[in-house]
């Protein structure tokens, strides 16, 4: 077991400054507190998922890094630059991506308008060219309603238009939810290629195995606060721990 | 491997559509030789009106419940600037859609904050406000309006006092409006508009400014609603207190669900049968209203989408039948 604080100092000074650290995050949908005290950093070009039962907080940790989050308290710094009061569509211009876990796909518009319809925040974005090839479905389906495709290929365009941006950390929550196993390890291979191109993910996740193949650290969120934490190396020993935390 | 240009790709939706907005050009090009020509100059006026509404109500899902003040500003600007300045028609035109924006600029940075009904009350109660503005100003005339507004000379070259003129005139700056309008929502920003009303948080959220991006669209609907106007106002030479009435704001609301919101040949039929039906039906009176309430009650009632939903799926059922691919 290690101290999650301790733990979080260890890995942020091995590999140099965060690029995104939270600080005490709070945040509330009205009366109701969902998170109480986030504390969590992440490195330039590291995966991190977000472990933790249904309601524990993760998908309000990212909806909170993104602003979507009316009511929210604490610290959220990008390089050393706090985002707790910017608009949404501000933090999203600063570089960083959000996949939600319902897709969020625009009905009225086309597979290519949806694609081509987020604003570019910076040099450096996939050319549609290299998300075709990452996502083959998509070319086919170019002049389909946006909603008109299957819930894999509606997730292939949610991450293949965000890709586009030159965004520099990319949010995914729960990308492989309800989908065949085919199509999550299409996926996988998606998030191992942002990998190696030097993006930053952090991937909210219930599916644990899908997790551990990409993930170089975990944290574990259970009501509203970090609880644990461990680096990819650590989990075979964690095993036990890590079923206790997430029911399985 | 090809690369291949994703914006260059042909979008199979309604083709029929723009079939049809060319043989009515071609049929507004010869009416006049057929048809009253100032009845077709408030068809094409309202036409302008109605697609200009579209834009909010249809392509950024606002429903505004106030837009005749807009078109009524403009109408009064142009019909006292026109009669009381030494300036040309186009110059007034200009000014009238000039103010019609930027009244359109503080009325929807007040409204667009909120949504829904409440959306539609605050713009109701501002078109209030510029009604009893035209009711209370002396040079306004009250019931009266301003009459006899000189229609002067196009460019200070070519009199308008001649209806067959004035119908070409109006048709030109139609044009203008209209393509405009077209442009406007077939552009990257007009697919982002789409995208605020299909999922505001959404698009908020990939870094788009909900709000900029719809108080543009509500200015560009009022400068065109402004446009409307001030064309009405110098082919009736009359700016009156109906311009800015509520009924007119209720009516262009009619026009665009009765032909089909979010399309772009929906607000041309909608108006062209409204502004017909008042026509035709005006021997009747007051009736219209009623007649007007009747139709309203069954196109909601049995048509989704307006005369286009209906025309798309006869359309669908025609090729469906004939086995031709869309």
């Amino acid at each position: 077991m290690h101290d999650v604080f301790a733990t979080q100092t260890t890995h942020a000074g091995a590999g140099g400054a965060a690029m995104l650290e939270i600080r005490n995050l709070e945040a509330w949908y009205g009366e109701s507190r969902a998170l109480r005290s986030i504390c969590l950093d992440v490195r330039d070009g590291e995966v991190v998922t977000l472990l933790g039962r249904n309601g524990a907080g993760k998908s309000t940790t990212l909806k909170s890094i993104m602003g979507m989050m009316r009511k929210r308290a604490g610290s959220i710094k990008l390089y050393g630059e706090e985002l707790i009061g910017c608009a949404s569509n501000a933090i999203a211009r600063k570089g960083i991506a959000f996949c939600p876990e319902n897709r969020g796909i625009f009905s009225s518009l086309t597979v290519a308008e949806n694609l081509t319809l987020p604003p570019i925040v910076r040099d450096g974005g996939m050319s549609e060219e290299e998300i075709f090839d990452l996502f083959p479905n998509l070319r086919e389906r170019l002049n389909t309603g946006g909603t008109k495709l299957s819930g894999g290929e509606q997730q292939m365009l949610a991450i293949g238009r965000i890709l586009r941006t030159g965004a520099r950390l990319i949010l995914l929550d729960e990308p492989t939810e309800g989908l065949a196993p085919a199509i999550v390890q299409q996926i996988g291979r998606v998030i191992r290629r942002l990998r190696e191109r030097g993006l930053t993910v952090i991937l909210v996740e219930q599916n644990f195995r899908f997790a551990e193949t990409l993930a170089d650290r975990h944290y574990v969120i259970e009501n509203g606060n970090v609880v644990d934490s461990m680096t990819n190396a650590e989990v075979p020993a964690n095993r036990d721990k890590l079923a206790a935390y997430l029911g399985v | 491997m090809t690369t291949i240009d994703i914006k260059q790709q042909p979008v199979a939706r309604l083709e029929w559509e723009k079939v049809a907005l060319v043989i009515l050009l071609a049929l507004a090009l010869i009416a006049p030789s057929f048809v009253y020509p100032l009845f077709l100059v408030r068809i094409l006026t309202f036409v302008l009106f109605a697609s200009a509404y579209n834009l909010i109500f249809g392509y950024a899902g606002l429903l505004g419940f106030g837009h005749a003040a807009f078109f009524g500003l403009a109408s009064y600007a142009v019909a006292q600037s026109a009669k009381t300045l030494p300036i040309t028609p186009e110059i007034a035109i200009l000014f009238g859609v000039f103010v019609s924006a930027a009244m359109g600029v503080v009325f929807g940075w007040l409204a667009i904050r909120r949504q829904g009904l409440y959306f539609a009350m605050i713009t109701l109660a501002l078109a209030q406000i510029v009604y009893f503005f035209f009711a209370q100003v002396e040079w306004a005339h009250g019931e009266d309006g301003i009459q006899s507004v000189p229609r002067g000379h196009f460019l200070g070259l070519i009199d308008l006092s001649d209806n067959m003129v004035m119908y070409y005139f109006v048709l030109g700056v139609f044009l203008i409006g209209f393509l405009f309008l077209l442009r406007v929502i077939a552009s990257p920003y007009g697919e982002v508009l789409k995208a605020v009303r299909d999922n505001e948080a959404r698009a908020i959220s990939l870094g788009y400014d909900a709000n900029a991006i719809k108080l543009i669209a509500f200015t560009i609907s009022a400068g065109l609603a402004g446009l409307a106007g001030g064309l009405n106002a110098l082919s009736f030479q009359l700016a009156s207190l109906s311009d800015v009435h509520y009924l007119l704001s209720a009516e262009v609301i009619l026009m665009v669900l009765i032909g089909g919101a979010a399309t772009t040949i929906g607000p041309v039929l909608g108006a062209v049968v409204v502004v017909a039906m008042q026509n035709y039906f005006a021997p009747f009176g007051a009736w219209v209203l009623v007649f007007q309430g009747v139709i309203f009650v069954v196109c909601v009632l049995t048509m989704r989408n307006g005369i286009v939903g209906v025309i798309d799926m006869l359309a669908k059922a025609w090729v469906d039948k004939s086995g031709k691919a869309y």
